[in-house]
């Protein structure tokens, strides 16, 4: 059976799995942004914070994805098969891009600009939310369209802890030894990860400021 | 208690036996400025002059507390800077420097008002306060106001800064080489316009610069600052006549010939 065949006979299965990796992408790219970007914030005034900080999500990840899903499933509370875990494991791999760039972001800022902030007298929360945050935001954005497609990319994996998604085909294209199946679950995955990207370089440069 | 009346009428900055190191863990000490003491009259321009490493910018963060003495005592309108509300201070006292440091993200405007923003004036005062400034710094508001600083040129960037700097009305203005990175025709156009704003302005105006030609244009008085120390301190018009070998080693940068002023 040829791909073409595969893919109109589950148009409506491979639909349904469209939209459950994108809520599981969506989710944890909320997720991720809502505790990467504050714990950026935050650190940038605390250097001993920065270094743990950075430090625990760089080895995050590099713990190869299949483990951390693996490694999350024995845990009581976080683990277990399903959704939940898979969206804990995609939110901890997400979380580095942004809160590295976070923090890259509003530390990079031409030295003479935030001398002029405090001379002219801002206060250290005014400088932050008026210069340090709008002259970030398109750094911050690259570190979530790197963290967007990253998340893609691994939520294929979180099929193997039952969390279905695009990654169903891709595992059971391999189980039954369909190329097939196999490019009905990679072919939307890499469609949604370039339409991702595209869009959200998009706003990443309309945020940017030079 | 007459010492203390004049000061407290007339001197707007003193600096009392301000010494000001910074420590290495490993290092020793290193010594920026060593006994400085200084007194700024209301009004007056002085320039802070001296080579790159001569402690000039150090004496001149010192004014609006962006660092604080190790040693002595800084006193703005009498009083200590440690004991001024760190803000309060820095919104009286205008800030430029050289590389205008303007806010990217606004317009040129909004950067202009930054102070009277901060202190939320009324929008019509703030709007009538920008043309002001804008007429001070010889910019045409309209076709400036919406403008971001990446759309100026390097001079009309330091014009803005200088309205900015100005926007709030402070009494005491602190340039940090401002005319440093202008190009030689922009820079000499600047410094004229800005030497007779000056006069016109009557604020303590303190500048920092490395350039003796600027420091005569501008200053009514120049404080000449070698290895942390004050080595010559004298109204403009006699410092050139000073025996000093730091003077003598300016003096000859006007002539570069070498040949001596005599």
């Amino acid at each position: 059976m040829s791909a073409w065949q595969f893919f109109l006979g589950h148009q409506r299965e491979i639909a349904h799995a469209t939209a459950e990796h994108l809520v599981l992408v969506l989710v944890s790219m909320a997720i991720a942004i809502a505790i990467g970007v504050p714990t950026g914030m935050l650190i940038v005034r605390h250097r001993r914070l920065q270094v743990l900080a950075l430090g625990v999500a760089s080895v995050l990840q590099t713990i190869p994805s299949l483990a951390l899903f693996g490694l999350l499933i024995p845990l009581p509370f976080l683990g277990g098969i399903g959704k939940r875990t898979a969206i804990i494991a995609l939110v901890l791999y997400a979380l580095l891009p942004i809160l590295r760039n976070t923090f890259v972001g509003l530390t990079g800022i031409d030295p003479a600009v935030l001398e002029a902030a405090e001379a002219m007298g801002m206060t250290e929360s005014q400088i932050l939310w008026r210069v340090r945050l709008p002259l970030s935001l398109s750094v911050m954005m690259a570190g979530i369209r790197t963290a967007t497609v990253i998340t893609i990319g691994v939520a294929t994996i979180a099929a193997a802890i039952g969390a279905g998604g695009l990654g169903t085909f891709i595992f059971r294209g391999v189980a039954m030894v369909s190329n097939a199946a196999i490019l009905a679950g990679a072919i939307p995955a890499a469609i949604l990860a370039l339409l991702a990207d595209g869009l959200l370089a998009l706003v990443e440069r309309r945020l940017r400021v030079t | 208690m007459n010492a203390k009346s004049a000061r407290e009428s007339d001197v707007s900055i003193e600096f009392e036996a301000v010494e000001y190191s910074v420590s290495g863990s490993l290092r020793p000490p290193l010594r920026i400025l060593q006994s400085v003491s200084l007194q700024i009259r209301r009004g007056e321009a002085v320039v802070l002059l001296g080579q790159s490493g001569s402690g000039k910018t150090t004496l001149l963060k010192l004014v609006n507390r962006m660092l604080q003495p190790t040693g002595g005592e800084v006193r703005v309108e009498g009083i200590s800077t440690g004991q001024w509300d760190a803000i309060r201070l820095r919104r009286s006292i205008g800030y430029v420097i050289q590389d205008a440091g303007l806010f990217p993200h606004w317009t040129v405007q909004q950067n202009v008002l930054l102070v009277p923003r901060l202190e939320n004036w009324q929008a019509d005062r703030q709007a009538r306060r920008f043309g002001e400034m804008m007429s001070i710094v010889g910019l045409d508001p309209t076709s400036v106001a919406g403008r971001r600083p990446r759309e100026l040129s390097g001079g009309q960037k330091q014009r803005v800064g200088v309205a900015r700097a100005l926007a709030a009305d402070p009494p005491i203005l602190l340039m940090d080489e401002p005319f440093g990175a202008l190009d030689p025709v922009t820079r000499a156009e600047l410094q004229r316009e800005f030497a007779s704003l000056a006069r016109r302005l009557s604020k303590t105006i303190v500048f920092v610069t490395h350039d003796l030609r600027e420091a005569l244009l501008l200053g009514s008085r120049i404080v000449l600052l070698q290895a942390g120390k004050v080595v010559a301190d004298a109204p403009s018009a006699e410092f050139l006549r000073l025996d000093h070998p730091e003077v003598k080693a300016f003096a000859s940068s006007l002539h570069p010939d070498g040949d001596a002023l005599a």
